[in-house]
């Protein structure tokens, strides 16, 4: 498909540390390609500052292909920007009309600290992972990967929960700023397979209280991370998460 | 042979190689394993599984990574799957033909002992991934499903729709936060390996620069083990991730680690098309999709019209026609160079003509009419049918196809996609010994960041295969083949004078970037170094390019040490330094791969020298006189020193390859 180009405002966060306070700084760019990517044209604009001797934005990206979950810009009030299930690397220019005005954000969440303009600490999502995301099987204790069948549509609901890709997308989506998206699809992911059985009860306890010590706030159903998630993660994982929370405090 | 290069493959027989070696590698004991450090630098499929199965094991481990989280790494983007000898199948399949598909693959570039390990270990990774919860494709039944890739004709491909990397590096990831939780594993996030120390010759540890306060760390280890993935990017343009870079294994390079086969880099030929000047990095189609695309260009040169007005009859099915046995999926060396001479003679595609088709619909037919006999519709008409073969494409292919629609603004279900090669993956990397240690004592080197088993091209599957083989099951061994002579060593402290050395080196080099103030920013110096490495050292190379090549590099090298314009302070997050640094690197290397390709005076896998080909066009080894490994010591920049492994088949019978 043959490209036009764009001239477009940028009203961007601009803030130097976790100390300093931000502000909104606005620039403008000129020629951009609709068949840029958002990330692309973010390059465009920085090589203009880097050449007139001003400090460049500094945003987290690294795959540019939708799957490493390190970008997470909040684009005109939208985690990711306007195009459904899609990350900012992934969502192009076509996206836009010329003239228009574009407001960039960090994701705002109190367990989500500001680093440095557009990029926050999402280390948080790491230490909910290590309380209990996972199955403990050490290397070299498995049997036979066949020996296990697992029901199609069983490993089906497993995979699609496990597409998530901590990017914290729902965190930033959500008023409350609740971890519950996140947390509930390694729950799922691992409560649908039976290798998640020996572990399942203290699994969802464990990352439960994790999150909540993280900061994180509580879900009140509204369903933004769901409209958000560029995976697309389905709120029906929160529902799972909560009962399987219910399920393991009354057994405990 | 060099003398200084000894690569220890096991004696005996090759099937029973490993076996032995296991059996009779020193073991080091529970309470020694607890004062033994290791540090793991790179937390991709190789980094993860080695930090979590070593941290099992008792060892005192500290991984480094420069992304947010481990969970990031570039192996999260793999798409297509990972090759595993199980024979689920039943279609022939076997440890000694996993093994010998990849020695032929890598066109009889690669050591037989190292590839068979490969092969027999492969079978292990998928008990492991599975027991860790990783949600693979599976037939109803509910027994895993496979699919084929390029260069096999067997189906041993694990999958996990198009995200096989994401689900195999989250398997692993969990593993390792399973041990950070446990307080077995110290994770460095957001910091990036600038230099080994060495004490006497030996690896002691590293300085680290803490990406967001910019401060340098000094931490020790017994043993450092390099997992920091591929150098792709040294063309600027490829399928890597951005942040993916040479930094590490290029520093233990200039600290005497060999580079191994530095100019074997792969091609992969389904990419989407360069679209423009602004392009930041290249995406992959994964080779999974020419399991049921078609690929062709037409047969008339300069054909504007739309490809779904060409008719079947004026269409043409190239590799059909060249390698009738292997069709589609011949390797992606083979595919590669194809679609390069069809673009160059005139029958290209798209605005750019730098382009060829991948067809989908006559898989999307074949399956609309598989389903409507599976659900009964014996009569269903043209439109139903593409409609139910489009449903079944979709369930396959989905996130693919979705990703190239975003991309290209292109509906690939209704026209056939766009697709051109582009650089994917490095066979070279630090040489190793069957250990996986490098040329340095206590240095190791493992996954894309070693050169040892792919040759001179990896088949499609295989790199996901590499670095959990090596993570998981061959260094938990291998190491303590070294480990086990270090349990009266007692861990250094860091004020030792060669720690401070070392901090004092790396931090005179951050001083001399940011004081150099100059006029360009870093991507300026790298799209240069880019389209040097592309034109004279890409899919095709020749000796005068090759020689252009180093001359325009080592100017650009003077330009970028006078010019390159840094913006901001040191002590802070501060991405421009970042990228100086892995570009001031990559400059460097870039000469390396020159050199490397300009002495390799043949055409093997992706090493294609335009001198060097059969009347039909393919690549023409010389076994007589190249059949071995490029092992490079660093003398001083631009002055490497060549030292040569012999190649031994004593299974294989070395031979022309063919797909035809």
């Amino acid at each position: 498909m043959e490209g036009s180009s764009l001239n477009l405002t940028l009203k961007i966060w601009r803030q130097k540390n976790a100390q300093d306070s931000g502000k909104f700084a606005t620039y403008n760019v000129s020629d951009i390609s609709t068949d840029m990517s958002f990330l692309e044209m973010i390059d465009v604009l920085n090589e203009q500052l880097i050449t007139k001797g001003e400090e460049p934005v500094a945003f987290d990206h690294d795959c540019r292909e939708g799957i490493c979950g390190m970008c997470s810009m909040y684009i005109n009030g939208r985690a990711h920007g306007p195009w459904n299930g899609t990350t900012t690397c992934q969502l192009h220019m076509r996206a836009f009309k010329n003239g228009e005005t574009i407001t960039i954000e960090p994701w705002r969440a109190g367990a989500f600290p500001v680093i440095k303009d557009l990029v926050v600490n999402r280390s948080a999502f790491d230490r909910i992972i290590a309380a209990g995301g996972f199955v403990s099987v050490n290397t070299g204790n498995a049997q036979d990967a066949n020996a296990l069948p697992i029901p199609k549509d069983d490993a089906d609901a497993s995979f699609a929960a496990a597409a998530c890709i901590g990017c914290g997308a729902c965190v930033a989506s959500c008023k409350n700023s609740s971890a519950m998206l996140f947390v509930s699809a390694k729950v799922s992911q691992l409560a649908l397979l039976p290798q998640g059985q020996p572990e399942r009860i203290d699994r969802v306890l464990n990352m439960v209280k994790q999150m909540d010590e993280e900061g994180f706030g509580n879900c009140t159903n509204t369903g933004s991370c769901e409209a958000e998630c560029p995976k697309e993660i389905s709120l029906d994982n929160i529902a799972r998460l909560n009962r399987e929370y219910l399920f393991a405090t009354l057994k405990k | 042979m060099s003398s200084k290069l000894d690569a220890k493959i096991p004696e005996g027989q090759l099937e029973t190689k490993w076996s032995q070696y296991k059996s009779s590698v020193p073991l080091v004991n529970p309470a020694n394993k607890r004062s033994l450090h290791i540090i793991v630098v790179g937390s991709g499929l190789a980094g993860s599984a080695a930090a979590a199965s070593l941290a099992e094991m008792g060892y005192k481990v500290k991984v480094f990574c420069f992304q947010d989280s481990p969970r990031r790494a570039h192996s999260i983007a793999a798409q297509g799957g990972i090759n595993a000898a199980k024979n689920y199948q039943n279609d022939g399949d076997s440890v000694y033909r996993l093994f010998y598909d990849t020695i032929k693959g890598g066109d009889y570039r690669a050591r037989e002992g190292n590839v068979y390990r490969l092969a027999e270990v492969s079978t292990s990774i998928i008990d492991q991934c599975v027991a860790q919860g990783v949600p693979f494709a599976r037939e109803y039944g509910g027994l895993l499903s496979n699919r084929s890739f390029g260069g096999t004709q067997v189906q041993r491909t694990f999958y996990a729709a198009g995200q096989t990397g994401q689900q195999l590096l989250l398997g692993a990831y969990s593993a390792l936060e399973r041990q950070i939780g446990l307080g077995n594993v110290e994770m460095y996030s957001r910091h990036e390996m600038l230099d080994v120390v060495q004490i006497d010759g030996t690896t002691r540890g590293i300085i680290a620069r803490d990406l967001v306060s910019g401060k340098l760390e000094r931490h020790f280890g017994h043993a450092v083990l390099l997992c920091t993935g591929g150098y792709g990017n040294v063309f600027f343009l490829s399928t890597n991730a951005m942040g993916s870079n040479v930094t590490a294994a290029w520093k233990a390079h200039k600290k005497g680690a060999f580079f191994g086969n530095p100019c074997f880099t792969q091609i992969h030929p389904t990419c989407i098309p360069v679209s423009g000047d602004h392009q930041s990095k290249l995406t992959l189609m994964s080779e999974s999709l020419r399991n049921d695309g078609r690929i062709w260009v037409p047969k008339a040169q300069n054909d504007t019209r739309k490809a779904t007005d060409i008719p079947e009859e004026e269409r043409d099915y190239y590799l059909e026609r060249r390698y009738p046995a292997f069709g589609n999926l011949v390797p992606r060396d083979v595919a590669s160079r194809a679609a390069k001479e069809r673009c160059d003679a005139g029958y290209g595609v798209g605005t750019s003509k730098m382009a060829v088709y991948l067809d989908y619909a006559s898989a999307i037919e074949r399956y609309g009419k598989q389903q409507a006999t599976k659900i009964g519709e014996h009569n269903a008409d043209k439109k139903r049918i593409t409609e139910l073969g489009k449903e079944v494409v979709k369930e396959k292919y989905g996130n693919l196809f979705d990703m190239y629609a975003k991309i290209t603004g292109e509906n690939p279900y209704e026209v056939p996609m766009r697709i051109y090669p582009a650089v994917h993956y490095t066979m070279g990397g630090l040489w190793v010994d069957y250990n996986l240690m490098t040329t340095v004592p206590g240095l190791y080197a493992l996954g894309e960041a070693n050169f040892s088993d792919h040759g001179a091209n990896r088949l499609g599957a295989s790199a996901l295969m590499q670095g959990l083989a090596d993570g998981y099951f061959v260094i938990p061994y291998t190491i303590g083949a070294y480990l086990s002579t270090q349990i009266r060593e007692k861990a250094i402290p860091t004020d030792h004078a060669a720690f401070v050395e070392a901090e004092q080196k790396v931090q005179a080099t951050l001083d001399q970037l940011m004081n150099i103030k100059g006029t360009k920013p870093v991507d300026y110096f790298h799209k240069r170094l880019g389209k040097i490495m592309w034109d004279k050292c890409g899919m095709a190379r020749s000796e005068s390019g090759l020689k252009q090549a180093i001359a325009d590099i080592r100017a650009l090298r003077e330009e970028f040490w006078k010019d390159v314009r840094i913006p901001g302070a040191q002590n802070e997050l501060n991405p421009e330094l970042e990228k100086a640094g892995r570009v001031a690197d990559f400059i460097e290397l870039g000469e390396l791969m020159c050199v490397d390709a300009l002495n390799r005076n043949e055409s093997c896998g992706g090493h294609f020298r335009e001198e060097f080909q059969t009347e039909e066009g393919e690549a023409l080894r010389d076994d007589d006189n190249f059949k071995y490994v490029s092992a490079w010591e660093f003398k001083s920049t631009g002055n490497f020193e060549l030292h040569k492994e012999s190649l031994i088949y004593d299974r294989i019978k070395v031979s022309q390859r063919s797909y035809k």
